[in-house]
Parts: structure tokens; C-alpha cells; sequence
């Protein structure tokens, strides 16, 4: 603090030189307070009352202010711990010189505790908002500050949120949320909570309109969770992210678990045990990297749409009980390769996430027969629905690979209540009216093959790879039903096999559209989609449906 | 029923859906072949020939069979059921399950194959069946053809110790000191002893490198007479042995032979295949730049000489060793076609596989010896799914994601028996293509050899075209200046990849930046309406930092048009190109040259991988000022893998050399893991302690031999306990095997029916 008081006064007496050297003075002034946080505002009140200059000064130092936010000393500790600072993310994330900020003269009323002193007053307290554009697409954007007081949420620092969301809405645009905060701001006590309540109201309020992304990029805990869990995406940055609604203290005095922060809310907890979270990155700067490349709509594109794929033609494999990797078909098919996987480590029986078709965005569903046979579970179902209603909220076409032997059985499955949560995807599926293409690749077994975006479902257009069989279930399973006491079970099985494990069952009923030669599945979708993209189809009105929570 | 009323129609869609893509293939391919397209209908060979093997070179049979009229059948294992020769011929029959000695090596199911289709002759192709005395004999007692010698020229060719002693009587130069079948591996220490080192221990029935070692004393005698017996046992089913002289600094140059069944034998000139790895061939040319007019006929004559001493019928190869004083030793016949015949059919224009068909039936030879030219230069590379910076090229295995060969180019021509989408497997050999470029010089050949390789695109395996490119650039290959020992002597260290100068590397960073700003401008070319409009920024001046290994750079980049000119370390480099982001190819002007980059991937964090001149280069290009924020953040440590014993490629285990109880010392030989026939001995990072086996004893063989990509050892290295090395980074852990006392993890797939245990 002795540091402060020496800028301090070099302050004032600066100030006072400045009525004759007033050029001169502006300079110096400004390379001066660049390194001081905070000023004496209350003592020097009367200098910059009687001056008209004065005030353009105190904009600059509030400027200056807002612009170092916690200072340097915790900027540096921030960096130490490989964690950027809150501009330095925002700055990143945009395209360069886009950031307009919103907010930035903004304080904490708290008066408790003694939070009423100036050097307790943060312009802009601890958040940085504001609008930018990535790659020239407008987006609203707001930037936890951990380096004034840890990030902690105050009621300025709540409604600083809430209006670049409300604007967001007016608007248009996403909203991407930095999130990198202690928590409440406990001086403050229930303003704090409201201020999070008012958040999570236009979280939900928000929620379809504008796409809301959130980035964990350091503590998230307590109440402060639920702003991330309803936002459409939560990613998180390794190692230096927790999400937890208790940490490891509480949970330790309540049920006496010993748990390290990382195991019980870090980025592979949330990604491959919990599924809070969609995706984890490296590290900040890559995190921001990759949060640009996030599928906007409809972009140039360079691979022809009519491109053929051969390798398809060999990719499912003759015997129906080995594994292919449905990534492969994916990756084959759309855009230049790129996919963007959302959850790639939890429930990995379905595969999930964006991609484009001869540059239009597309989120793609597709089972992965390499792991667990790309059945359905409790989590795959859940992960498969949430995606699905996300690009029926925001018009995304969904391509569909189907490869499913069935749900899960057992009494795990069945006590998890996997029919209310298999219902989920069912709904989702059900409920959607953007573009829906279906590929059946190989198996499509009993229920499962309804819940797949199937034709009854209001699949637009459906396919079947030749070597699909959309049946009730395997041969085997079903002969010893059928043919129960029958002697010649092979020749039962065989007859099974000609008559049902082949697309002529589905194609004959018209169930699929067409049976098509793989290599040519990309020439087909993008063909489709440039069709459907005027698809117009309305869910009678309600007030909203009831899906099964 | 109404399923069944239509499906005949169906049928004969599905049926043009798996054809089509075939002949549109096989057309592109007549056109490049370089070898005699002309035949003459008017001599009938046979009407129906089955193909007894697999691959590139079933599908070059299956070529001249198709130019001369001949119904084609091929043979295929189960996982082989959609591989691209099976697809070409006009039959194809399953012969059993994918370990080769169930399938390809199985007379049992091939003759029934030849029965059943009523082929009338058998090409045996190369490997597998076709030096096998004992499939020709039982070919021959059902009167069907075997398109090759006859049996008693296999016989007396194949086994290693008679040949060298008819070759002697045939006044053939042969090898000083060599001696007879090894039973012990005393009995070889004391041969080699008598010999004098060094020596070379090799397996009487086989070739190719396989089951061959070279001993320089006592102990490296004991271990090669170990490995070459048991890899021969498992290639050839017999594990005789032989030893004898190693010539050292050797060039391997070979005859190639044709013969008919009337007395008459050609040569066709040589083919100088100095540049192996472990005894392989990888790079191949005709003709040899050592051989002047007198030994190349010297050595013709030799090699005819021996062909008519066993009556050889049909096209062979005899090998020799050629010393730097032009004295040539014979090596082996092969009574078979090469691996590298085309470079032959390349500068003679003959169609090696019409000839051995011809002469099965009995024609005579057309040509007379004066008639064989030597037309320009051609050179074959090998290439293979390897990893030619773990010694050379150790097999890797994957699925094609990306193929694409380079026959747009004018005077290559591709052998292979792989497509997009093929699996590389670890029950057969990892070759994927021949690359055969031709030209009138051989710096012609060279040259196009380098844009064929440029221009190759494999992706989803590791390949060995970094190497296969250096090869051929190196100043002592262009100067001919090569022996077999070439790879060791240029890189003693291993090979490290190419190189590069400090233009070179200037270029590959500017054409990275190049690229890494092309792809940022795509990013703001939004189609179709947005509710809020977009303002792309408009710039045309960039600030780079590009990170190469551990160097970084920082980079000016101009743009005007589609040109940029890029001002790094210094100098100024100006690249332009079609920059298509969706082409695996990157077709580049770099200061008005024109060079072919590959851009193998590029991710949202700025890394960019390129292919330059042969060898992939990892790139990090960042904008300034995510560079400045970058060095903020925190190097991870990678997860300490010395308790883990990984295998380096998949493969079967066939040995494990530590008893329960025993400590290992580092560097010890853990296990023997066997892949694609080559024996690999895992040692152990540190040293650590067998625990006891927990396996119950008795158990089958066939249960011991399990497919596994990674083999972690926790219990064996103590410190780790099970459940950590499950949650650790980096290995998804999916199944635990209990095995022999070891814990396998088999990464990968989680259904425990494809790991394909054998």
C-alpha cells in the first residue's frame, strides 16, 4: 500500500502543475496513471469540479482503471497460474479491434464491511462486457475478472450481465459467457443472489433465441453453476477449470469423501463422468482458438458437394457383429473433414456435434458401433436429445447415422429409468421440424430404429446403405422367439436372415426412400439439404410441449 | 412376399452399385501400364486362371488376364472378402479365415477353389504358394497348369544349399565358404567360426528377407539362429537353416530370366536393387549404374547358363552380389516373378505375366536374345505403411482414410492392390504400391519419381514416403554411389526425415502462414442471409509468429490477390496457389518455382501439419498477439510411461522370455511380439519385477495368441497400481486381459469380438 500512497500524492501534485503546463501535464498524467488502480477521487473532487478539463482527465483515469482491473500484482498471479486475464481472453476471442465495451464505468454499491473505501472500487468491478464480432459475426461477450475480488458476483456485476444479454436478444446474436469467478460476492449477500437469479432468468429467456456458449476458464461453484448449465454449451479449459456445487471442503464435512477439486469438478470429470460439460481444452488461449471456429451458418466452401466417397463402400464390415468407427463415415462425408464433436468423451455409443455440407452448417447424430455396439443408454440418449433440440432451436439440419442394435438391457439400465430418458430422444427427434436426413447404415433394431429420426418421425428424406436390415431384432434373438421348440434352428435363422436382415423390408414399405450406393451419400445429402432448405413445418401451437425431464 | 417379388430387381442394383466403381478403375489403370499392351488373340492360352494370391500383384495378374482374354479367379481370406483383387476378378472364392496359413498357404481350400471354378491354370504370384514344390505337384496331379517352373526347378532352386551346388556345376560364381543344413545353435556358432565372421544366417527354404540375420560374433550367432529359425518355421513352415560368407559393402544386382519349355532361355537385363532395409528391397532401378556392357553380359549368360542346367521354364530372377570390383557371386534363384518385375517390363516393354502364361502352355519364346533392349531408366519404390523413423520402416496398420495415387502424371505406373478405404492389416504384408517412374535418362525417372512421390496422397497410415524421397534426392544415390548397406551408412543415427536449409525452411513457413491466412479469410465468407449483418474486416498486412520444433519466427505477410509475399528471418519469399482448403494436395508457386505441399491437418489452435519435400512438418501459426498470450500458458507434463510396456505396432505375442519371480534389468527382453512376420523383442524401460502368473496352466494355445495394440505391464513394474494406469492420460483403457501373468490393455475397440484374436 505505501506504493499507492507515493503514486498518490505524485497524483495531486501533478494535478496541480497542470493549470500551466496543461500539454505537457496530460502526457506525463496519463504514463503515470497507467500503473495506478485506484485514486483518491473524494480528496481531489474540488479540483476537477472547478475545471472542465478535469472531468475528460477522470474519464481517462477510470479508463486506465477499468483497464488493469485488479493490478498487476494479480494480473501476474493470474498469469502464473496459466490462466489469462479477463481482456487479454476477450481480446483473443475477438477479432482484433472489435470490442465495444459496455459498462465499464460501473461499481459495486456495496457499503458492508467496509467495501465502501476506494480502493475497494473496481470501475467496471469484476466483469468486463461488451459486444465484438468473430470473424466479422457479432457476438455479445462477458469476461469474469478473477483479479477484482476473485471474480466475485455483485449486483453491478450481475446486471452488467444482464443487460449485454438483453441486447443480445433484441438483436440477435450469441452470447459467449468467460466464466472465471470465487462465486457470490459474500459482502454483498442476497443482492448477490438476485443478481444470479436475474442472470439465470435470462438465461432461460434466452435460451432458443440467441445461442448462449459458455467457456469455463477458472472456479465456477456454488449457484454461479447454474448460469453455465443453462446456457446451450458449457466448455472447459484443463486444469485450471472447476465446476462443483460444493467443493472439496463441504463435501468432506458432509459426507466425509476425500475428493480433490479436480476429480470432483474438473474438465474430465464434466466431460467423460458427469456430461456437464460438452468439451475441455488445452488451455485459454486455445480454448478462445477453437471457440471462433465454431460453426457459424453457411460458409464458402471448397469441397465439392458432388464429391464421391469411395472408401464407403467397404467401410461396414461383412460380418454385422464387427465394429466400424462411425467417425470415419462422418469425417468421409462432410466438409473437408472437419467435425466438431460435442461430448466426445461421455456416452461415446452416440457421436454428436457440427459439421457442414457444401458449406451450410449440419449437426449430425450418429451411433458408434465401436463402442458398447452403438446401443442406446440412459447417457447417450440424454446427450443425443439435448443436441438435437439445440439444432431445432437454431434451424440446423440433422443428418442422422444409424448403426443400433437396440437400448441397453438390464436392471441398471432399467432402474436409471432408461424408457424416460430413451423417451427424451424419441421427443427430440419427434418434435424437431428443421431438415432431418437419416442414413441407416447397418442395423436398425426394434424401438431404437423409431427413435432414429426415422421416417415415422417426420424424416425428410431416409436412406439405406445396402448393407442395412432394420428389423425387430437380431436373427437369433428372433428365432428362438419365432421358431421356439423348432429342431432346425440354422435353417430358421437362415430364412430370418434372407427375409429381414436386408433394406428390402423398409424400402418395399417406403419407410426408406431410397437405397443408395454409400460413395455417393455426400453427392445425396448436400442435394437434399439445398432442397429443404426452404422446408417450412409447424408443431401445432402450444404453450410448450411437456418432453420427459 | 412382396419383398421377394422385387428383390430380384433390387438385387441387380446392389449389384452395379459394388461393380461400378471397378471398371472405371481398371480402365484408368491400361492406360498408364508400361508394358505390352499387344497381344495376339490368335494363340490360345487358357480360358479360366485362378490367382493363388493377394494384393498388388494378384490384381497385375488379373490385368494382363483380362488384356489376353483369360476369366479371371481370386482367392481371398475373410477380411480380404472386399480387397480390391477379389473384386476385379471375374470369380472370387473364400479360401478361410485372415491368418495367411489358413487362407493363402492353404492348399486344402485352394484346390478345392480350382475344382469348384474349373480354373485351368494356377499364377501363384509372388510369396505365399509360389515357390512351394509341393502345391505344384499337387496341381500337376490334377492336370492343372501352374504358371511357373516346373517342380523340379522349384526343388532344386528353392532349397538354398542344393542351388548353390548346381549353380557351381553350372559354372555359376558362387559364394566362398558356405555349408549345409544348421541344426543347433552351437553347431552355427561353430560353422560361423570356421567361416569367419561375418556371417549371414538365413532360412534354406525362404526369401524376401525374411528369417535372415547377420552375425558378427558368437553371442549375435546364437540370437540369429534363434529368430530366423522360428520366423522361418512360421513364413515357410520349415526351419532349416544356412550359413555363410557375408560379403561385405555388397551391391545386389539380378538377373531377370525368361525360359520356355523347348531349351530356350533369354535375359532380360538386370535390375540393381542395392537400397534394402533388414534385407528388403525399398528402392529398385533397371539398369544398374555400376554394370558396364561386359559384366551385364557376363552375368546374363551366367544366369541363362543355371536356368537351362534345372530346364527353368517360365520368368526368373537370379540374384548375385557384386563387389566394388565388379566380381558377381551368385545369391539364390528365385523361380518366381519379382516384386519389382515391372522396372524390367518398363525398359524391355515385355508383359512379364503374358510371357509366364505363354510359356505354361507351351509357346515358344517370341524373342530372340538380341531383341531385348534396354529403353531408358525406370525406378521402383517401395511403398509401405511403416514408420521409417523407428529403424527404417517398423509396419504400421490403419485404414486408408485418403488415397489417392499419382497417375495424372505422365510415365508412372502404380502396382497396388489397396484402395480408399482399405484396411492395412497386420495379417499380411504392409506394402500398399510399386511407384514405377520411367524416363528416357535416369535423372528423368528421378525427377518424375520426386513429383510422384510429392504427389501421392496416403493418409490415415503412416507411410514411408519421407525416406523413399530422401532416397532418391541423396547426392551419393544420384551419383550411383550406393551398396546395400546405403541406409545405414547415411543415417547411422536412424533416419531423422529431411532436413531443412534455411530456404527450404523459409519457404515451408511462409507457404504454412500462407495457408494459416487463407483459411482465416475463408472464415469471413459467410453465404446466405444472417439476421445481424457481417462486417468482415478488411486487411491485407498480417503479423505471424510461426513455431517450427523449437524455433520461433516472426512473420510479414502482404497479400494482393492470390499472392503473398512473406518477409521471414530476413529474406523475402513470395507464394501463391489455388489455395484450395479442401484439397489433401497443396499445389504451391514458392518465388516461381512450383512445388507440391500436402497439408496432412490444420486445427482451430493454429497447428498446421504439411508435407515438404517428402517429410511432415508440425507448424504452430498464431497471431502476435495469441503468440505474446501463449507463452503464459503452462507446459503439461506428459504422463511418465516408463512403468508401461508398449507394444509398437499390434501384433501376436509369440514369446515371453521372463519367468514369475524373475527381475528384469533395463534394456532386458521382455516378450517377443511377431507382426506382419517380423519378430520385435520388447525390452523393459527400467528395471522392475515379475510377478507370479496367474494364469492357469494348460491354457489352449490359441487363447496365448492375442491380438493387442498396447500391453501395459503395471503389475509387472510394481510401482503403478491398476486403477491409476486406467484413469492415466492418453490410454483409453477399455479392456483388461488376463494374460501369461502380464495385464493387457487392447486399446481401440471395446468389443471384445473385433480384436480379431487369432
Amino acid at each position: 500500500m505505501a506504493a499507492f500512497s507515493v503514486a498518490r500524492s505524485s497524483c495531486g501534485f501533478l494535478s496541480g502543475l497542470r493549470v500551466s503546463f496543461r500539454s505537457l501535464a496530460q502526457v506525463k498524467h496519463g504514463a503515470v496513471a497507467a500503473s495506478v488502480p485506484q485514486t483518491s477521487l473524494l480528496r481531489d473532487s474540488r479540483w476537477y469540479s472547478v475545471s472542465h478539463l478535469s472531468v475528460k482527465e477522470r474519464i481517462d483515469k477510470k479508463r486506465k482503471a477499468a483497464l488493469i482491473g485488479g493490478g498487476q500484482k494479480r494480473i501476474d498471479a493470474q498469469h502464473k497460474r496459466g490462466k489469462l486475464t479477463a481482456r487479454e481472453r476477450v481480446e483473443l476471442l475477438l477479432d482484433p479491434d472489435s470490442f465495444v465495451e459496455t459498462d465499464m464505468f460501473v461499481e459495486h454499491r456495496c457499503s458492508d464491511f467496509g467495501m465502501e473505501q476506494d480502493r475497494n472500487k473496481f470501475p467496471g468491478d469484476s466483469v468486463v462486457t461488451g459486444r465484438g464480432r468473430i470473424n466479422g459475426r457479432l457476438v455479445y461477450v462477458f469476461s469474469q475478472d478473477f483479479t477484482v475480488f476473485g471474480g466475485s458476483l455483485s449486483g453491478a456485476h450481475a446486471q452488467k450481465i444482464c443487460k449485454i444479454m438483453d441486447q443480445a436478444m433484441t438483436v440477435g446474436a450469441p452470447v459467449i459467457g468467460l466464466n472465471d469467478s470465487g462465486g457470490a460476492r459474500i459482502q454483498e449477500g442476497v443482492e448477490s443472489l438476485a443478481g444470479y437469479a436475474d442472470i439465470f432468468l435470462r438465461n432461460v429467456m434466452a435460451s432458443g433465441v440467441v445461442p448462449q456458449i459458455s467457456l469455463i476458464m477458472g472456479p465456477c461453484a456454488g449457484g454461479a453453476v447454474y448460469s453455465p448449465a443453462l446456457t446451450d454449451f458449457t466448455f472447459m479449459v484443463k486444469d485450471t477449470s472447476y465446476l462443483f456445487i460444493t467443493g472439496p471442503d463441504v463435501v468432506k464435512s458432509v459426507t466425509n469423501e476425500d475428493v480433490t477439486q479436480e476429480e470432483l469438478g474438473g474438465a474430465k470429470t464434466h466431460t467423460s463422468v458427469s456430461g456437464v460439460a460438452h468439451h475441455a481444452f488445452e488451455n485459454d488461449v486455445e480454448a478462445l482458438l477453437n471457440l471462433r471456429e465454431i460453426p457459424p451458418p453457411f460458409r464458402e466452401c471448397h469441397d465439392p458437394s458432388d464429391r464421391l466417397v469411395p472408401s464407403l463402400d467397404t467401410i461396414v464390415p461383412f460380418e454385422s457383429t464387427k465394429a466400424y468407427d462411425m467417425l470415419d463415415i462422418i469425417q468421409a462425408i462432410v466438409d473437408e473433414r472437419e467435425f466438431f464433436e460435442i461430448m466426445p468423451n461421455y456416452a461415446k455409443n452416440i457421436v454428436v456435434g457440427f459439421a457442414r455440407m457444401n458449406g451450410r452448417t449440419v449437426g449430425i447424430v450418429g451411433n458408434q458401433p465401436k463402442v458398447a455396439s452403438g446401443c442406446l443408454d440412459i447417457n447417450s440418449s440424454v446427450k443425443g436429445a439435448r443436441f438435437v433440440r439445440f439444432c431445432d432451436a437454431f434451424n440446423i439440419p440433422i443428418i442422422t447415422f444409424v448403426d443400433v442394435p437396440g437400448f441397453l438391457p438390464g436392471t441398471a439400465q432399467e432402474y436409471g429409468g432408461i424408457i424416460r430418458h430413451g423417451a427424451k430422444l424419441l421427443f427430440a427427434f419427434a418434435e424437431a421440424t428443421v431438415p432431418k436426413i437419416t442414413i441407416i447404415t447397418r442395423k436398425a433394431y426394434g424401438g431404437a430404429y423409431d427413435v432414429m429420426s426415422s421416417k415415422h418421425l417426420r424424416g425428410d428424406v431416409n436412406y439405406a446403405w445396402p448393407s442395412a436390415e432394420v428389423a425387430v431384432m437380431g436373427a437369433k434373438g428372433a428365432v428362438q422367439i419365432i421358431f421356439r421348440g423348432k429342431d432346425n434352428q440354422a435353417e430358421a435363422e437362415a430364412e430370418y436372415v434372407e427375409k429381414f436382415a436386408n433394406p428390402f423390408p423398409a424400402a418395399v414399405r417406403g419407410f426408406v426412400d431410397d437405397i443408395i450406393e454409400p460413395s455417393t451419400t455426400r453427392r445425396k445429402i448436400c442435394r437434399d439439404l439445398d432442397v429443404l432448405a426452404s422446408k417450412k413445418q409447424v408443431n401445432p401451437w402450444k404453450k410448450h410441449a411437456n418432453i420427459p425431464l | 412376399m412382396a419383398a421377394h417379388s422385387l428383390s430380384p430387381s433390387l438385387y441387380r442394383l446392389l449389384f452395379a452399385v459394388k461393380y461400378a466403381s471397378l471398371h472405371s478403375r481398371c480402365c484408368a489403370v491400361h492406360k498408364k501400364a508400361q508394358y505390352s499392351t499387344i497381344y495376339n488373340p490368335s494363340e490360345k492360352t487358357f480360358e479360366k486362371i485362378l490367382i493363388a494370391n493377394r494384393g498388388e500383384i494378384a490384381c497385375r495378374v488379373i490385368k494382363t488376364c483380362k488384356k489376353m482374354g483369360i476369366k479371371t479367379v481370386a482367392v481371398h481370406s475373410d477380411v480380404d472378402s472386399s480387397a480390391v483383387h477379389a473384386k476385379m476378378a471375374d470369380e472370387a472364392v473364400c479360401v478361410g479365415p485372415a491368418p495367411t496359413s489358413k487362407s493363402y498357404l492353404n492348399m486344402d481350400a485352394i484346390m478345392d477353389a480350382i475344382r469348384t471354378t474349373g480354373a485351368q491354370a494356377v499364377h501363384p504370384g509372388y510369396g505365399f504358394l509360389s515357390e512351394n514344390k509341393e502345391f505344384a505337384k499337387r496341381l500337376a496331379a490334377e492336370g492343372v497348369t501352374f504358371i511357373g517352373p516346373d517342380t523340379h526347378a522349384i526343388q532344386a532352386m528353392g532349397d538354398k544349399i542344393e542351388s548353390k551346388l548346381i549353380a557351381k556345376a553350372a559354372k555359376v560364381n558362387t559364394i566362398p565358404g558356405f555349408d549345409g543344413v544348421v541344426k543347433t545353435a552351437e553347431e552355427a556358432v561353430k560353422i560361423a567360426q570356421d567361416i569367419g565372421y561375418p556371417v549371414m544366417i538365413k532360412a534354406s527354404a525362404g526369401g524376401g528377407g525374411k528369417g535372415m540375420r547377420i552375425a558378427w560374433n558368437d553371442e549375435e550367432t546364437r540370437e540369429g539362429f534363434r529368430f530366423s529359425s522360428q520366423e522361418a518355421a512360421s513364413s515357410f513352415g520349415d526351419d532349416r537353416l544356412l550359413i555363410e560368407k557375408y560379403i561385405d559393402n555388397p551391391r545386389h544386382i539380378e538377373i531377370q530370366v525368361l525360359a520356355d519349355k523347348h531349351g530356350n532361355a533369354l535375359w532380360l537385363n538386370e535390375r540393381e536393387c542395392s537400397i534394402q532395409r533388414r534385407n528388403q528391397k525399398v528402392v529398385e532401378e533397371a539398369p544398374s549404374t555400376f554394370l558396364d556392357s561386359v559384366t551385364r553380359q557376363a552375368m546374363g549368360e551366367q544366369a541363362v547358363q543355371l536356368a537351362k542346367a534345372v530346364q527353368y521354364s517360365s520368368a526368373g530372377t537370379v540374384e548375385f552380389l557384386v563387389d566394388s570390383k565388379k566380381n558377381f557371386y551368385f545369391l539364390e534363384m528365385n523361380t518366381r516373378l519379382q516384386v519389382e518385375h515391372p522396372i524390367t517390363e518398363c525398359i524391355t516393354g515385355l508383359d512379364l505375366v503374358e510371357q509366364m502364361i505363354r510359356v505354361a502352355k507351351g509357346y515358344r519364346l517370341q524373342h530372340k536374345q538380341e531383341d531385348i533392349p534396354i529403353n531408358g531408366w525406370a525406378i521402383e519404390s517401395r511403398v509401405y505403411a511403416e514408420d521409417p523413423y523407428k529403424s527404417f520402416g517398423l509396419p504400421s496398420i490403419g485404414r486408408l482414410s485418403q488415397y489417392h495415387e499419382p497417375l495424372n502424371l505422365s510415365n508412372v505406373r502404380v502396382d497396388s492392390g489397396i484402395q480408399e478405404g482399405s484396411d492395412i492389416s497386420i495379417y499380411y504384408d504392409p506394402m500398399i504400391s510399386k511407384l514405377v517412374t520411367y524416363g528416357a535418362t535416369r535423372s528423368e525417372a528421378l525427377a518424375r519419381m520426386e513429383d510422384a512421390l510429392d504427389n501421392y496422397v496416403i493418409r490415415g497410415v503412416t507411410h514411408n514416403i519421407p525416406l523413399l524421397r530422401e532416397i532418391i534426392t541423396h547426392p551419393r544415390f544420384i551419383s550411383g554411389d550406393i551398396s546395400t548397406n546405403f541406409l545405414p551408412e547415411v543415417y547411422p543415427d536412424g533416419f531423422k526425415g529431411h532436413q531443412l536449409e534455411a530456404d527450404t525452411r523459409r519457404e515451408l513457413l511462409a507457404s504454412a502462414a500462407a495457408l494459416y491466412i487463407t483459411a482465416q479469410l475463408r472464415s469471413q465468407r459467410f453465404l446466405g442471409e444472417l439476421r445481424v449483418s457481417s462486417s468482415p474486416v478488411e486487411c491485407n498486412h498480417w503479423e505471424l509468429c510461426v513455431e517450427l520444433g523449437e524455433q520461433r519466427h516472426v512473420l510479414e505477410i502482404t497479400k494482393s490477390g492470390n499472392v503473398y509475399t512473406v518477409e521471414v528471418d530476413g529474406g523475402e519469399v513470395e507464394v501463391s496457389g489455388q489455395w484450395d482448403l479442401a484439397s489433401p494436395l497443396l499445389p504451391l508457386t514458392i518465388n516461381s518455382t512450383h512445388k507440391m505441399l500436402q497439408c496432412l491437418s490444420r486445427d482451430a489452435s493454429g497447428n498446421i501439419v504439411l508435407q515438404y519435400l517428402g517429410t511432415s512438418f508440425q507448424v504452430r501459426v498464431l497471431s502476435k498477439l495469441a503468440a505474446e498470450l501463449n507463452s503464459y500458458m503452462p507446459e503439461k507434463v506428459p504422463e511418465d510411461t516408463s512403468s508401461i510396456l508398449r507394444s509398437p505396432m499390434p501384433g501376436t505375442m509369440v514369446a515371453v522370455s521372463v519367468k514369475p519371480g524373475d527381475t528384469v534389468a533395463e534394456g532386458q527382453e521382455i516378450c517377443v511380439i511377431e507382426a506382419m512376420k517380423m519378430q520385435n523383442s520388447l525390452t523393459a524401460v527400467k528395471q522392475a519385477k515379475r510377478r507370479a502368473a496367474t494364469y492357469p496352466a494348460g491354457v489352449p494355445r490359441r487363447t496365448q495368441r492375442t491380438t493387442a495394440h498396447v500391453i501395459r505391464a503395471p503389475r509387472f513394474a510394481g510401482e503403478r497400481n491398476p486403477r491409476q494406469a486406467k484413469t492415466g492420460e492418453g490410454g483409453s483403457l477399455l479392456y483388461y486381459m488376463q494374460f501369461l501373468g502380464f495385464r493387457f490393455q487392447v486399446d481401440g475397440f471395446d468389443n471384445m469380438v473385433n480384436l480379431g484374436c487369432s
